[in-house]
């Protein structure tokens, strides 16, 4: 399919905003819903709308078979060994968090030490600091380049066998870099530490394979990829959740629950108390079967080309700073002198242009950066050379118009 | 030159000029009410510093960073209330909530230059920016009623 084609799929593309057609480069924030999805989720609501696990009846079947269904869809997507690994989750938040809660206090001492990143997004810090607070464990920051990269030296550097968790993110959703998971994770692996990939800025746009990753936790949102908001993704190997503990207790989630004591399930529905996301798993799975139909190294090389293509259009801009490095995932934040990213963000807005301002959720990064704010254009498989063209012609519009105003 | 009349209802020449040349920037010294505040969702972050006595708001200055609407508020914001009193300050910022929210407001007070800032009721992502100095003040007089 080419992107022209494609776009027909996504019905809120073919529309004005503030009179022009709109442009929208913010799908690292959220992407848009094709059709499919949109239709899946209709059609659950519409025809077989039950609770799962539990009724006998036939609309309970249907609903769980296609829930179990959109699990099983997850695990091929990933490249994850069973089902077993698979719990669904609100997103990747809920998903790191539950590592954090559930393994975390488990098995972080005082005196160990948990590793991230200066790159990472707050749901991949704040998690740990909790931890690193309730067990008095030390967190440690993995430093970056200027060109916003991380060398395997100074993992090496800072992962040591104190080092219980190192938590990192694959790509960055401010810089676009793409890290070295599998490398990261053999060097933790050495040290006898766990791997916690971040996998929300990846997983949409790129094959992911968590056994070749060898990672022991790989987290994402559905609604980066197509899907719909409220459901995520924590995979974890079999092994390590066999051990943990869940963190919420209730309906769906036991096996006998006496006055005083209760079992739980066996993997993955030990971690889904209540009810579970029906409708999110039925439409992440269609979204699943959207992406795969497209192709995911299709999607992968349209983005490069448009991360690219935006590189150097954006270069030729004057006082405008692209932070990053040149090889990256498909999406640019970016500075224009004197003009605050806000500012830039309602001058797009203004032609029809949908870009993301602000810290991205992402201070400590910010800090490294020394900027308060940033503005991000992102991309996806649905987002076209021309829009980056309306993109430029917009930015130096805006320039144009505060030195007017100046 | 411009290209877009609806930015312009935004980006009046007035909001400009405090945003190039804000007023009263800088921190007071000596006794003074001191409130730090940020928008956590965008990183606009201001440091208000307001000197009152007998009731009166006898001096008010700001240091923060932020976009164009947040900073020339804040400017316009430190000029306004200088010389008011505390219930003056606070009954302004009624009004100046009530400007942003695009509710009808009371016009019997003469804004000055805060009524360029009209247009950002028409911009609503951009309404926090206009409030966090206003909401600043507040916090700092509250604190100072009897």
């Amino acid at each position: 399919m080419n992107v022209k084609e494609l776009r027909q799929l996504f019905p809120i593309l073919d529309q004005q905003v503030n009179g022009k057609p709109l442009v929208y480069l913010d799908s690292a924030a959220t992407s848009q819903k094709p059709l499919p999805v949109i239709e899946a989720i209709d059609n659950y609501y519409r025809q077989y709308n039950s609770n799962v696990h539990r009724g006998v009846h036939t609309l309970g079947t249907k609903a769980t078979d296609a829930y179990e269904g959109a699990r099983d869809k997850v695990r091929r997507f990933i490249g994850a060994a069973s089902t077993e690994e698979i719990i669904f989750t609100r997103g990747t938040t809920t998903a790191i968090n539950l590592v954090a809660a559930s393994y975390g206090r488990a098995h972080v001492r005082e005196g160990d030490e948990i590793v991230i990143t200066y790159m990472e997004h707050h749901s991949n810090i704040i998690p740990w600091q909790q931890v690193a607070k309730q067990t008095g464990a030390t967190l440690k920051y993995i430093p970056l380049q200027p060109d916003g990269t991380i060398r395997l030296e100074d993992v090496e550097q800072t992962v040591t066998p104190n080092t219980k968790i190192v938590a990192v993110m694959h790509v960055s959703n401010v810089l676009g870099t793409i890290n070295p998971v599998k490398e990261i994770a053999r060097i933790a692996h050495k040290h006898g530490a766990v791997v916690v990939v971040d996998g929300a800025q990846s997983t949409p746009h790129m094959k992911v394979n968590v056994q070749d990753i060898d990672c022991d936790f790989y987290a994402f949102s559905g609604h980066k990829m197509c899907g719909p908001t409220g459901i995520g993704v924590l995979y974890g190997k079999k092994r390590l959740l066999e051990q943990m503990e869940p963190v919420e207790f209730g309906g769906e989630m036991i096996d006998f629950v006496g006055l005083y004591e209760s079992t739980w399930k066996e993997l993955p529905w030990k971690f889904e108390g209540g009810t579970p996301i029906i409708a999110g798993a039925i439409g992440l799975g269609a979204a699943i079967d959207f992406l795969e139909q497209v192709g995911l190294d299709h999607i992968a090389e349209h983005e490069h080309r448009l991360a690219q293509y935006a590189l150097e259009q954006l270069a030729t801009i004057e006082g405008l700073t692209i932070y990053g490095p040149k090889e990256r995932a498909g999406l640019v934040t970016f500075n224009i002198e004197d003009v605050h990213p806000h500012d830039v963000a309602t001058v797009l807005d203004a032609e029809g242009i949908a870009v993301r301002a602000g810290h991205h959720c992402a201070q400590p990064l910010m800090k490294w950066l020394n900027v308060t704010a940033t503005a991000r254009a992102s991309f996806y498989l649905y987002n076209t050379e021309e829009e980056i063209d309306a993109l430029v012609s917009a930015l130096k519009k805006t320039k144009e118009y505060f030195s007017y105003v100046f | 030159m411009s290209f877009n009349s609806h930015l312009d209802t935004l980006y009046r020449q007035v909001i400009m000029d405090h945003y190039k040349n804000p007023r009263n920037r800088g921190v007071l010294e000596g006794e003074h009410v001191d409130i730090n505040m940020n928008n956590p969702t965008c990183g606009d972050r201001i440091h208000l510093t307001l000197k009152v006595e007998d009731g009166k708001i006898v001096d008010a200055k700001f240091e923060g960073e932020g976009c164009s609407i947040s900073m020339s508020s804040a400017s316009m914001m430190t000029e306004a209330i200088k010389g008011k009193t505390i219930e003056e300050a606070l009954k302004l910022s009624t009004i100046f909530s009530d400007m942003m929210q695009g509710k009808d407001y009371d016009d019997s007070i003469d804004l000055g230059d805060i009524e360029a800032l009209q247009g950002v009721s028409k911009f609503p992502a951009r309404i926090k920016c206009a409030t966090l100095a206003w909401k600043a003040m507040e916090k700092g007089l509250h604190g100072q009623q009897g």
